[in-house]
């Protein structure tokens, strides 16, 4: 009962909020966003962490014909995702509720929808729950594009929609299959997620499924040879919109692997190993060296965010449980950088006469030395300083490399030091270097910096106390690359 | 002494809502002669009304019933009321989104509604049909009202057109089943469904090629009803010309009888001869829904829009047949209910526009209904997500049932099929629903008032007395308030398009009760 009040209240504090008055919309609908952020902490404090198994579990038959629960369930792998989103969400509802909007009552219906997608998809403990929940999350953000976006928003929402639902749709029929399949002998169909972890599939179904999942999961992070959405998207998109889009809905994809694709398609997930690896490789690679030549900054952001999606797949595909613990360890550093990492790029366009491109910043650091110092955390943090938390994240993930794959983890090792030189670049491009002909060096306004410095102020916490984050995954994480990795032991 | 002529006993019960349907259409027809004119354009629509929902209610009554009628020519059970009711749901949606429009203006209310009384009772017995003769016979009951309906507005050529196209193309299509019909009566001797089957059952006929011929030529002919591709061309077309409400009552009604008794006549009687079909309907399937999505995209009149739509979604329909299970069986019936209300819902948006401005069915007239008619714009909001499948509506819920029967029944590659022409589809319904909230609304442009037509082989007193009737009705179909019975259609419909996504089980319980009245499957 708990979850489905976190997962539902966004979606219904934003639709109460619609009756009201078109001034207050905001501020009731940032109430509620900072409503289902105290659920969620509620969550988390009373979250067991020696328990095994999930926790708060709800679990209602929801289509009997063809056996799909309504069951959601905390454990340790999503539950930082889930603080993470309520936390981002109530960031972005609560910059959003400082500006103007068209329309206010849809924008803010929509945000919220969304949140409650999110939130649904990390809590969904069954396969056709995920998928629903999943595609639910791209109809909210179709609006949010579309109607309230920047240049070419049409275009872009459309380009969106039609890449991701392409991998959603494979991902629906795969998911059909594997519950029918997996139901063979006159077994009642289940597509309740434990059901289904101890109907294992044959190989070859196995393969063939997880080719939709990967495709899904894939374009929606991005990664590299499907990305095509992701520019145009990045700059249609308005910005708190984007900042919960690139902080969160990236970890949705990611966090899928972890709990759908790895537990119920082991044989297939050691088979396709070193085409995942191939391809995380190939976006730190590519994310890194376009990052570096890109000097729209939301774009920098953007193929910074494909670059660090590549180490997280690295991750993940290393089969190992460090690998995944730092996975999902980056799922969540990086969903706490790049949000305020794009927020403070809207600040910065904002002083550079509304251009978001590097070259008209510059010298912004002159007057405002506590955004600069607020970027600096951010920008120290995105490129893993030793010391933040992120740094621990890719540690884990290449030690988990590295005992898998040598060679890529050498390879991979190279993104880390681009990282560096691109974010380095942004920052002394925009904060330092002469002074750009429209800029106006303006310190951070009070509004503006209730948002992000609690943001900055969780990344540095969160860098004093990784294990805060560890302590609570290493169980679940085992047991859902188990599998795999003894496929994977199996066969050499 | 003067022999008794012994007639078969009738089951009064099981026959009472083609009764009132037909009934219906007798008593509207007369009550259309009176002279007064509220009598035709109030009374007739609310007796229209009254008779189907007689007919609903009725069914509701006989619903479990499992007999046959008329020694074994009609058959009453859940599937034949099942589609009885969805016809006459799609009836009364008809006659609201027709209240207050032009064809029944133009071409009399009475001789109206009371076709479309008839069409609908074809509909009923089409779909109860038992035995090769009453099927030909609710056909063509039903073809033949529905070639008159489409050429109701006498006025536009392009109505006339359609109507024309209509006949031309549907008899052709009677005419090739005829020929299959004859051809299995020939090869199994028996005009009764359970007399082929039982004639397929002893093996030998099953490969003649003769019974096969036949079945080539009835699932032609049904390919034409249904509009499955390669027989699809007449759809665009007559959609398009004919009176929205019309469109709208054909895309929906006709389908759901027509794959009635698809699925009665492969799933019954020539169930045992599902290793020859099975493949030819798998490969129409892939054609239709690819045919089907790909004519859609280019289409920028949303009538023709739907009507290409409505081909992938017979595609889609279609599936459920080829794999020959109780699930694939249900899951048709069950997506036959969810295509009445995502369809019903766009069109009665169409029909709302159409009247609000003078771009007719373009997509432009549309644009920017997001802010001048948020309910109108909502509702087709959910019916293009729900024809997409997108989750939490109720053609998501429909689709996986539909895949999930085909993978079950070991066509996973024709369920893929169905992914991929939804991924296809995106690229239509998502143009429309970018235009609705995407874009300004464009500025307004002064209404036509004149330059009609002349009636096609009306004479000059009639004209100036209908013309100035329809000039009235175009007044009183002006305003947003006489509007309201179409919005509500759009509004109910886009809303419970929704309300079934996310609570399916009344839709899951009725689609069962349909899977147990062909217990013999699978």
């Amino acid at each position: 009962m708990h979850l489905t009040i976190l997962v539902w209240l966004p979606a219904l504090a934003a639709l109460l909020a619609a009756f009201g008055s078109p001034r207050n919309v905001g501020k009731l609908a940032a109430l509620g966003a900072f409503i289902t952020l105290g659920l969620a902490i509620a969550v988390l404090a009373e979250f067991d962490t020696g328990q095994a198994g999930l926790q708060f579990v709800t679990d209602v038959t929801w289509i009997s014909a063809l056996g799909i629960h309504y069951k959601l369930g905390v454990d340790g792998l999503n539950l930082l995702l889930v603080v993470l989103t309520a936390i981002l969400f109530a960031a972005a509802t609560l910059w959003s509720s400082a500006r103007e909007w068209e329309r206010p009552r849809l924008f803010y219906f929509n945000l919220g929808l969304a949140e409650s997608a999110v939130l649904g998809a990390f809590l969904a403990q069954d396969l056709a729950l995920f998928v629903v929940f999943f595609d639910l999350m791209l109809v909210p953000f179709y609006f949010l594009v579309g109607v309230w976006g920047g240049r070419n928003r049409v275009a872009a929402t459309t380009k969106l929609v039609i890449y991701t639902l392409v991998g959603s749709l494979l991902m629906l029929a795969g998911a059909i299959a594997t519950a029918v399949l997996a139901a063979r002998g006159g077994q009642q169909l289940s597509f309740v997620l434990s059901d289904l972890r101890a109907r294992p599939l044959g190989l070859g179904s196995q393969e063939w499924i997880f080719l939709c999942f990967a495709a899904a999961f894939l374009i929606k992070m991005p990664a590299f040879p499907v990305h095509g959405w992701m520019p145009d998207g990045y700059r249609a998109m308005p910005l708190p919109v984007l900042a919960v889009f690139g902080a969160i809905l990236s970890k949705v994809a990611a966090y899928g692997f972890l709990r759908i694709v790895l537990p119920l398609f082991p044989g297939a997930s050691a088979h396709f190993q070193e085409l995942m690896l191939l391809i995380g490789l190939a976006s730190i690679l590519y994310g890194s060296a376009m990052a570096f030549t890109q000097t729209d900054a939301r774009l920098i952001v953007g193929y910074s965010s494909l670059a660090q999606l590549g180490f997280i797949t690295l991750g993940i595909f290393s089969l190992r449980p460090e690998g995944a613990q730092g996975a999902l360890l980056q799922m969540v550093n990086h969903g706490l950088v790049v949000a305020p990492l794009l927020l403070i790029v809207g600040l910065l366009a904002q002083r550079a006469g509304g251009s978001e491109d590097i070259r008209d910043m510059g010298g912004i650091a002159f007057r405002a030395p506590v955004l600069a110092t607020l970027f600096l955390v951010v920008a120290f943090a995105t490129l893993a300083m030793p010391g933040s938390a992120n740094f621990a994240g890719e540690f884990l993930i290449l030690l988990g490399v590295f005992r898998a794959k040598l060679v890529i983890a050498i390879v991979a090792f190279t993104g880390v030091v681009l990282a560096s030189v691109y974010m380095l670049r942004a920052f002394i491009r925009t904060m330092h270097n002469r002074v750009g002909p429209q800029v106006t060096s303006r310190e951070i306004g009070l509004a503006d910096a209730l948002v992000v410095v609690p943001l900055v102020a969780l990344i540095v916490a969160f860098a004093l106390d990784p294990q805060f984050g560890l302590k609570r995954s290493e169980r679940p994480v085992k047991a859902s690359v188990a599998p795999a990795q003894l496929v994977g032991k199996a066969t050499p | 002494m003067i022999a008794a002529v012994k007639g078969p006993y009738i089951d009064w019960a099981g026959l009472a809502p083609l009764d009132a349907l037909v009934g219906g259409s007798l008593v509207v027809l007369l009550v259309g002669l009176l002279r007064a004119r509220a009598a035709r354009t109030q009374l007739v629509p609310l007796l229209t009304l009254a008779s189907l929902g007689a007919a609903i209610g009725l069914s509701i009554w006989q619903w479990n019933e499992r007999k046959d009628l008329i020694e074994g020519a009609l058959r009453i059970d859940d599937l034949s009321l099942a589609i009885t009711v969805l016809c006459c749901l799609a009836g009364v949606a008809a006659v609201l989104l027709s209240w207050r429009a032009v064809a029944p203006e133009q071409s009399g209310h009475g001789e109206y509604h009371a076709l479309l009384l008839a069409a609908i009772a074809g509909m009923s017995v089409l779909a109860g049909a038992e035995n090769l003769i009453t099927l030909f016979l609710g056909l063509e009951l039903l073809s033949i009202a529905l070639y008159v309906l489409c050429a109701t507005e006498l006025r536009r050529a392009t109505s006339l057109e359609s109507g024309l196209k209509y006949l031309v193309v549907g008899s052709v299509g009677s005419a090739t089943l005829l020929y299959g019909l004859a051809l299995v009566y020939g090869a199994t001797g028996s005009t009764d469904f359970e007399g082929i089957a039982r004639a397929l059952a002893g093996g030998d006929v099953v490969s003649d090629p003769l019974l096969l011929t036949g079945i080539a030529l009835v699932l032609a002919g049904f390919a034409f009803k249904s509009s499955v591709a390669p027989f699809h061309q007449w759809t665009p077309d007559v959609y398009e010309g004919a009176p929205t409400p019309i469109t709208a009552f054909m895309a929906v009604a006709t389908k759901a009888a027509a794959f009635g008794v698809f699925l009665r006549f492969f799933d019954v009687a020539v169930i045992d001869a599902r290793d020859t079909w099975a493949p030819a309907l798998a490969a129409l399937a892939t054609i239709t829904i690819i045919v089907g999505n790909v004519g859609a995209l280019g289409q920028s009149s949303l009538k023709r829009m739907l009507a290409y739509s409505s081909v992938a979604q017979a595609g889609y329909l279609l599936a459920g047949i080829v794999v020959g299970t109780q699930l694939g069986l249900q899951a048709t019936v069950l997506y036959l209910g969810v295509y009445l209300l995502m369809n019903l819902a766009a069109f009665a948006v169409i029909v709302a526009r159409e009247r609000d401005t003078d771009e007719g069915d373009d997509l432009r007239a549309i644009e920017g209904l997001g802010a001048s008619r948020p309910w109108l714009a909502g509702a087709m909001t959910l019916a293009m997500l729900s024809l997409a499948g997108i989750p939490a509506t109720a053609g998501f819920i429909g689709k996986f049932y539909l895949v999930s029967a085909t993978v079950d029944g070991g066509y996973t590659w024709l369920g893929v099929m169905i992914v991929v022409g939804s991924m296809i589809s995106l690229g239509y319904y998502l143009r429309v629903i970018a235009a609705m909230w995407m874009r300004p609304a464009p500025a307004a442009a002064p209404r036509l008032i004149d330059g009609r037509p002349a009636m096609a082989g009306g004479s000059p007193e009639a004209d100036a007395e209908l013309g100035g009737a329809a000039a009235a009705a175009g007044r009183a179909g002006a305003g947003p308030r006489a509007q309201l019975e179409v919005s509500a259609v759009a509004i109910v419909c886009g809303a419970a398009s929704l309300g079934f996504g996310i609570i399916p089980s009344p839709l899951f319980e009725a689609a069962k009760a349909v899977g147990r009245s062909l217990g013999a499957l699978p």
